[in-house]
């Protein structure tokens, strides 16, 4: 039996991990598997920093989910948002497989953390974090197409970052008379990515999640794809994020934003809100105990909001009458 | 009893559960499946651990092994107390302290009947290693060092394995990148070095040696499963050895 020396022992247990020789990176530690990718925690050598290293979970070449891996870091290096989390570098291992290492979140994932939020104002707020990421990245004509609890994650500061960017979409940019020359290059740049997208996924490509997914998406209808897909998603998830509470209890959600849901995931896309900003608006407006567009409300309702709203304001009055009222009673008796 | 070390034997069962089995044969095969795994990690650590010379280390791991089929030792382990690895190592010591207190080298030898074992190749690896006995003082280092003898012994089998494999499937090309690359690497190669080498193209690199390592993984993982005492045990080891629970 040949002897291994102990050199050849550690490549051997490394054997089902990425090579680094050669790079600025240290491997640590798996952090996380998906469908295509695993992602690792990884030490920067030169800027002494860790980071999340990401690349192919498929042993052996196949172009096709290097294309993806490579387009995903692209994407990521357009989407330059606090709410995204950012791509620092993509390479090539030894082995000839295509990384990229992003920012390293130290945090919980969505559903871990929300379970410590008992407000709902709270949970809301957070939510309007998310859809500032996603109208962002629709602003730049991408689509997450996988928004889930678990592709969220909040920084150990509460900042709120969208993760997995690996099923985007790049959808073709919306012509801009006061766009720049570079502007215009970037729209190029789109445009290729896009023939690329509809390389990758193709037509009758299931890609998602199931309860979070579109129906569209569910059926494979590629060309049918679009903002209002990842609408459907933040509706199931404001949905979970509204619900998610340590209260053994579960308490009813209001009417206007089981509407504001509703809505949001609406079989037809044409049901649904237009855009994130109309949608996040909505959940805004609920927030500030204001009419949303998504319920209409009947008089008790609107007298129950108007109460809600003016609380004080009501009750301070209501003292004031009856005081004064009082007053006038003794006085006159 | 065959003679362990060339190969790995197979068995259905795990070598506890076939240490425990009612059948005879299956009760040989987990002693044969631990003189396969064990033999050279237990020779190093008692010619080290004891400062035996050759001669009686060899003595006592033939003794220990005559000594854990006639006691039944291996039906006596219990998984939920420790590992196996460390509950062999304890009756090797066990073994061993008795049996250099009673400073009987004839009964030690005498009535065993032993198993053709390549100790000098175990000798040979421990010069090759340069280990000074004096140098592993404290019981942790070899602990450690036994730990680590197991792990060589057990990836030797699994290479040995995988030769046999890729012989058998006329892929001896997968496994001559394997040797260069992972076995034999003293020199940093990258897969386009060894594509120049071997007058292949980058890609047929990759696949090949995804598939070997790939095949050297899943032989690793079924011996240590053979190994272990429990399905617990063997998500922690391999969580230890390749820091990933199995599927």
């Amino acid at each position: 039996m040949k002897f291994l020396s102990d050199k050849a022992i550690e490549r051997l247990r490394g054997s089902s991990v990425p090579d680094l020789s050669g790079t600025r990176y240290v491997l640590r530690e798996l952090i996380a598997r998906g469908g295509m990718g695993v992602v690792y925690a990884a030490e920067d050598e030169k800027l002494h920093r860790r980071v999340a290293l990401k690349v192919l979970d498929t042993a052996g070449s196949n172009a096709e989910l290097t294309q993806r891996l490579i387009r995903e870091a692209r994407i990521l290096a357009q989407l330059e948002h606090p709410g995204i989390v950012p791509v620092h570098d993509v390479g090539t291992l030894p082995d000839g497989q295509v990384f990229y290492t992003m920012k390293f979140v130290e945090g919980l994932r969505l559903d871990e953390y929300v379970k410590q939020l008992d407000s709902l104002p709270q949970r809301l707020r957070l939510f309007l974090r998310i859809c500032d990421a996603v109208a962002f990245a629709h602003a730049r004509s991408v689509l997450h197409r996988d928004l889930k609890p678990a592709n969220v994650m909040v920084g150990s500061f509460g900042e709120v970052l969208v993760m997995d960017w690996g099923l985007a979409k790049i959808l073709q940019e919306p012509a801009a008379a006061e766009e720049t020359v570079v502007v215009s290059s970037q729209k190029k740049i789109y445009n290729e990515e896009e023939t690329q997208a509809t390389v990758v996924t193709g037509h009758g490509t299931v890609m998602g999640t199931p309860g979070y997914m579109s129906p569209e998406q569910e059926r494979g209808e590629t060309e049918q794809i679009d903002a209002r897909s990842d609408i459907f998603s933040l509706g199931a998830l404001l949905k979970f994020v509204a619900e998610s509470s340590q209260e053994k209890k579960r308490q009813r959600l209001p009417r206007a934003l089981q509407a504001i849901c509703a809505k949001a995931a609406a079989k037809q896309p044409e049901q649904r809100y237009e855009s994130v900003s109309e949608f996040a608006a909505d959940v805004s407006r609920h927030l500030d105990g204001l009419p949303v567009s998504a319920y209409s409300e009947n008089v008790f309702e609107k007298l129950a909001r108007f109460y809600q709203r003016h609380q004080i304001a009501i009750l301070l009055i209501t003292a004031y009458l009856v005081t004064r009222f009082l007053v006038l009673y003794f006085f006159h008796r | 009893m065959g003679a362990p070390g060339e190969s790995f034997p197979v068995t259905r069962l795990s070598v506890v559960a076939a240490a425990r089995s009612n059948d005879a044969a299956e009760r040989s095969l987990a002693l044969e499946i631990l003189f396969a795994a064990y033999w050279k990690p237990i020779y190093k650590y008692l010619r080290l651990k004891y400062a035996q010379a050759p001669q009686d280390a060899q003595d006592l791991t033939q003794g220990f092994f005559a000594e854990l089929l006639k006691r039944g030792l291996l039906a006596k382990f219990d998984p939920a107390k420790s590992r196996l690895r460390t509950y062999l190592r304890l009756c090797a010591d066990s073994f061993a302290l008795n049996e250099i207190k009673a400073a009987s080298r004839k009964k030690r030898g005498g009535d065993v009947t032993h198993v053709a074992l390549d100790f000098s190749a175990a000798e040979e690896e421990l010069r090759t290693q340069a280990i000074d006995p004096a140098s592993i003082p404290s019981p942790e280092s070899l602990e450690e060092f036994f730990e680590k003898e197991w792990i060589r012994s057990l990836f030797s089998s699994a290479v040995a394995e995988l030769h046999r494999l890729c012989e058998a499937r006329g892929k001896q090309k997968a496994f001559s990148l394997f040797e260069a690359y992972d076995l034999d690497g003293e020199q940093e190669l990258s897969y386009a070095d060894l594509a120049t080498q071997h007058g292949l193209s980058a890609a047929d690199v990759n696949n090949q040696m995804a598939w070997a390592r790939r095949e050297f993984r899943r032989i690793a993982m079924e011996q240590l499963h053979a190994l272990c005492g429990s399905e617990e045990e063997f998500a922690r080891e391999s969580h230890a050895l390749f820091g990933e629970t199995p599927k």
